[in-house]
């Protein structure tokens, strides 16, 4: 059950150019910042990002924006950033605006084997636009498909060897739920701890779903 | 007392005890600063958190911890934190009591244009379409005109938030609730006649005989 911890470099070089990525995070706060600066590093092009906002152009997910890496983003919320609003405006980045908690249940379907979801939300709106509307109890619901990626970059705040994760406050955000919905996890944890710190109750990602930890920064 | 203060201690008097609140980014963030005495109400982050009060000391930030503008917050004792299916569970489910959003537009129906002018400006819903489909009730706290033109008209010429109309609207210079029967003028600002109200409003108001002034939070 023992994970092997790979340095952000190594990780880097799993992700493969055009990729689609799930990223963790809320305007930076819960992204794994070490991953983010190797994607960077390594050069990564042609991505697909998957995440709640693009952050600030220095901050996050902005840092890949910025960097040239990004062609495609699904994403809530881009008001943060300016160099994603530009690019998008001169069609340098395909940009899809999906509402928050749409966002959230299109990864969770993704992740738990759901066709779908169905939500009241974007009916009526731009989001409806080439959706299937159905009628539940004379309620309006729009048909979300569910979301995917090649890769999920977790940020979380203890992970034990046998990869199991614990996040904190408001990092936590979509980081639990994208653990389920991608082919390759990758958690990047503050601290690293043996098993049996962190008691059963405690987990909120079971280490089965995590395939690589990022090891310890060295001094 | 500026146009945004008068808006946001209007507001505050519409909270009552108990209620879980969630205040968009922007104005409607100002009304956590007049609740009125007496009353207790848990304030909402979409980002995963129930129960924050003000920015913690400079240099006790937490990392780890922010609301949804990016803003550092704190956690008040019996806070919960969560990620953002919970989130929206809460938002989309029913359990959020009230929302105060800002706006772009309303119109006659009572319809909220609040995420995107096309061509110029498109920071993306975020959670706002969630909590208008979602809350038991829906605010709309904004600046009566913007540039010499009403935002408060007809039919809107931006894109929707949502189909559903909205349940109050507070500007500077009147409340207006919308009903079936089109926009009703509950009452006017301190020292704001009807003219004013007239003559920056784009749709048709339906006057009542009484028109009572604005009461606003002291606290």
């Amino acid at each position: 059950m023992s994970k092997s911890a790979i340095t952000p470099e190594a990780a880097a070089a799993l992700v493969f150019d055009g990729a689609s990525v799930m990223i963790g995070g809320f305007l930076g706060v819960g992204s794994p910042d070490r991953l983010i600066d190797a994607l960077v590093s390594r050069g990564a092009r042609g991505l697909t990002i998957i995440g709640n906002d693009t952050a600030y152009p220095t901050v996050g997910v902005g840092k890949l924006i910025e960097a040239g890496c990004v062609a495609r983003v699904e994403a809530s919320h881009i008001g943060t950033n300016a160099t994603t609003q530009r690019l998008m405006s001169v069609g340098a980045i395909d940009v899809e605006l999906v509402p928050q908690g749409t966002l959230a249940e299109r990864i969770r379907a993704g992740g738990s084997g759901l066709g779908g979801v169905l939500t009241p939300t974007g009916v009526g709106t731009i989001v409806a636009q080439g959706k299937q509307v159905v009628e539940i109890d004379g309620a309006s619901f729009l048909i979300e498909k569910p979301l995917r990626a090649d890769f999920a970059l977790l940020r979380a705040h203890e992970a034990d060897y046998c990869g199991n994760l614990t996040y904190r406050l408001t990092a936590a955000n979509f980081n639990p739920i994208m653990a389920f919905a991608a082919d390759c996890v990758i958690a990047e944890p503050d601290e690293i701890v043996p098993v049996g710190v962190i008691p059963p109750d405690a987990v909120r990602t079971p280490g089965v779903l995590v395939t690589h930890l990022i090891a310890r920064a060295h001094c | 007392m500026d146009a945004k203060e008068i808006i946001a201690r209007r507001v505050a008097l519409e909270l009552r005890d108990g209620m879980l609140v969630n205040l968009g980014i922007g104005l409607p963030t100002l009304v956590a600063r007049f609740v009125p005495k007496g009353v207790s109400v848990a304030f909402q982050s979409e980002n995963g958190l129930i129960g924050f009060s003000a920015p913690p000391p400079e240099g006790m930030e937490n990392s780890d911890l922010i609301d949804a503008g990016g803003g550092w917050i704190a956690a008040l004792p019996g806070a919960a934190s969560f990620d953002s299916v919970t989130s929206f569970a809460l938002i989309r489910g029913g359990h959020v009591d009230l929302a105060v959003l800002g706006g772009l537009q309303v119109d006659a129906a009572g319809r909220l244009a609040s995420w995107m002018i096309p061509g110029k400006f498109t920071p993306g819903m975020g959670g706002a379409m969630d909590l208008v489909a979602g809350a038991k009730r829906v605010i709309v706290a904004m600046q009566h005109a913007a540039k010499n033109e009403s935002k408060i008209v007809e039919t809107l010429t931006l894109p929707p938030t949502a189909a559903r109309r909205v349940s109050l609207i507070v500007t500077e210079l009147a409340v207006i609730e919308p009903t079936n029967e089109g926009l009703v003028l509950r009452e006017r600002a301190p020292g704001v006649g009807m003219s004013d109200i007239f003559d920056n409003t784009g749709a048709r108001l339906i006057v009542p005989e009484n028109t009572p002034e604005m009461p606003l939070s002291s606290d």
